[in-house]
């Protein structure tokens, strides 16, 4: 069962300098809150595996939080690149930035094998193009048909976090709306953490939700507005215009290290 | 007479134009999401869009900045994780369209989303790939949308971020390009440009059909749908 802990205790009890950390969620449920708690926490030295890194993994890496990053798409989506993403690959600000890139099929592939612990993930794909040479994928033999397909090593971080809508008291977890490799995170990681809306006495079903039990994630902190300015499905938008305003805040880092001054280091966890 | 138009706006209705109610779609955020969506709400309302974000069948009633907005799932016929889409979506070639954008082309069709200068000391990093490596040898006609220059038209690219084998058509601002004996070619300019410059916004010694034609302007439904949809 999991245990219902605050943002800070569990951030402190399962994330340890030097981790291999997944804070996902595909545009919906990003874990924002717990990742500022990261960053107000000092964490350092962290592999950062997600998909698509986002604001938050912009804020992580400019804070120096972050040795390497895992993923398959760095940019802001619809506004344009991540200024701090971009900074650490091109000039080492403030540190060096470790990347394995991917493709998107090969991240979620690598991700359902986690899942499944087993070794590898299999698919079509990485097919003569240059990523291969660049990434960690080897080609593998059919062994009933013969067909060459890419093998990814599956994904197996030390914490996986993620947000979702709700959980009940035993720590059972609801997330629905798009929700993109959040499962897969979970299983695949050795310690979990999920922030939610609320907690609530009983899941009703929603459509399309999925329920991670209790006694496969270790902790359960109550965030409400934790994906922020990401969305949650069902209580509040996505906030584009955010999105859009760190495009310039994000861009200078003076002026994105003052940002995170006020509005995350001198903030308080829920 | 026909109406006013932006070279953008002949981009997304030049590209939705191709699209028909028989295909299922795979959209990008930008101009792609645009022209697909104006197809849904023209001459193609049976399109399928699907979103990598893991919805099948989105109905947005206005443009989404992210492929993960909530009206797309709350718009679709399906939503699914994205490991699935990948693997028994994509992969398994249900899908028949995809739309593609990149930093670079070359003359085969191969795009580069990865890097500017070298990847080890980058001039410029880009987000990455993405879905584009599957997409591209996963459906069978790409369709990619790119604003012709000669940095983005180029005779090398820097980063072969997808291979450019099924590149069906690239509607650029200037014309249309396709395939034609393995390179891509000049088969139609837009209404006002002329071959010369298209010529000197490749960067290879581009290739003109002997067949070249000249693009429909946008007719004023295709125009008011599409800034119906722009304005939504």
């Amino acid at each position: 069962m999991a245990e219902i802990v605050t943002l800070a205790d569990g951030v402190r009890e399962l994330v340890r300098d030097g981790d291999t950390v997944a804070l996902e969620g595909f545009t919906h449920l990003i874990p924002h809150a717990a990742g500022h708690e990261l960053i107000r926490q000092g964490r350092r030295e962290l592999t950062l595996v997600r998909m698509t890194p986002d604001v938050v993994y912009d804020q992580l890496i400019g804070m120096g939080a972050a040795r390497k990053l895992v993923f398959s798409w760095g940019g802001n989506p619809g506004v344009g690149s991540l200024h701090r993403l971009r900074d650490a690959v091109e000039h080492g600000w403030p540190r060096p930035l470790e990347i394995e890139e991917h493709s998107h099929a090969g991240m979620a592939a690598a991700w359902a094998a986690g899942a499944a612990s087993l070794p590898f993930g299999v698919l079509r794909g990485y097919d003569d193009n240059d990523l291969v040479a660049r990434t960690t994928v080897k080609t593998i033999t059919c062994p009933f048909t013969g067909e060459q397909l890419a093998a990814v090593r599956a994904h197996r971080p030390d914490v996986g976090i993620i947000h979702a809508q709700r959980a009940d008291r035993e720590g059972n977890v609801q997330l629905w709306g798009i929700t993109g490799v959040q499962k897969e995170t979970v299983l695949a990681s050795a310690r979990s953490l999920v922030t939610v809306e609320e907690i609530v006495d009983e899941l009703d079903p929603r459509p399309g939700a999925i329920v991670l039990p209790g006694w496969v994630v270790d902790a359960v902190a109550v965030a409400p507005g934790g994906a922020r300015p990401s969305y949650a499905h069902g209580y509040y938008d996505r906030d584009n215009d955010f999105y859009v305003a760190w495009d310039a805040i994000s861009r200078d880092r003076n002026t994105f290290t003052e940002w995170m001054e006020r509005h995350v280091l001198g903030a308080v966890a829920a | 007479m026909s109406p006013e138009y932006s070279a953008d706006e002949m981009m997304a209705v030049e590209a939705a134009r191709r699209l028909t109610s028989d295909n299922v779609c795979f959209v990008g955020i930008g101009l792609p999401s645009t022209a697909a969506n104006l197809a849904r709400r023209t001459h193609a309302p049976g399109c399928v869009l699907v979103y990598e974000s893991g919805t099948i069948g989105a109905k947005p009633t206005r443009l989404p900045l992210s492929i993960g907005d909530g009206e797309l799932a709350e718009t679709a016929d399906a939503v699914v994780s994205v490991p699935e889409m990948f693997a028994y979506w994509l992969q398994s070639g249900r899908i028949d369209v995809g739309f593609l954008g990149a930093a670079q082309i070359d003359r085969h069709g191969n795009l580069n989303s990865t890097v500017i200068g070298s990847y080890d000391a980058p001039k410029v990093r880009l987000p990455g790939a993405g879905g584009a490596p599957e997409i591209a040898t996963s459906v069978e006609n790409v369709f990619v949308m790119l604003r012709q220059t000669r940095r983005a038209f180029v005779e090398q690219l820097d980063f072969k971020s997808s291979r450019g084998d099924r590149v069906r058509v690239v509607v650029t601002d200037l014309g249309i390009l396709e395939p034609r004996d393995g390179e891509l070619t000049l088969t139609r300019v837009h209404p006002g440009v002329g071959v010369d410059d298209v010529r000197a916004a490749t960067g290879w010694e581009l290739a003109v059909a002997p067949d070249l034609s000249r693009t429909e302007p946008p007719t004023v439904a295709e125009l008011a749908a599409l800034r119906e949809l722009e304005a939504a």
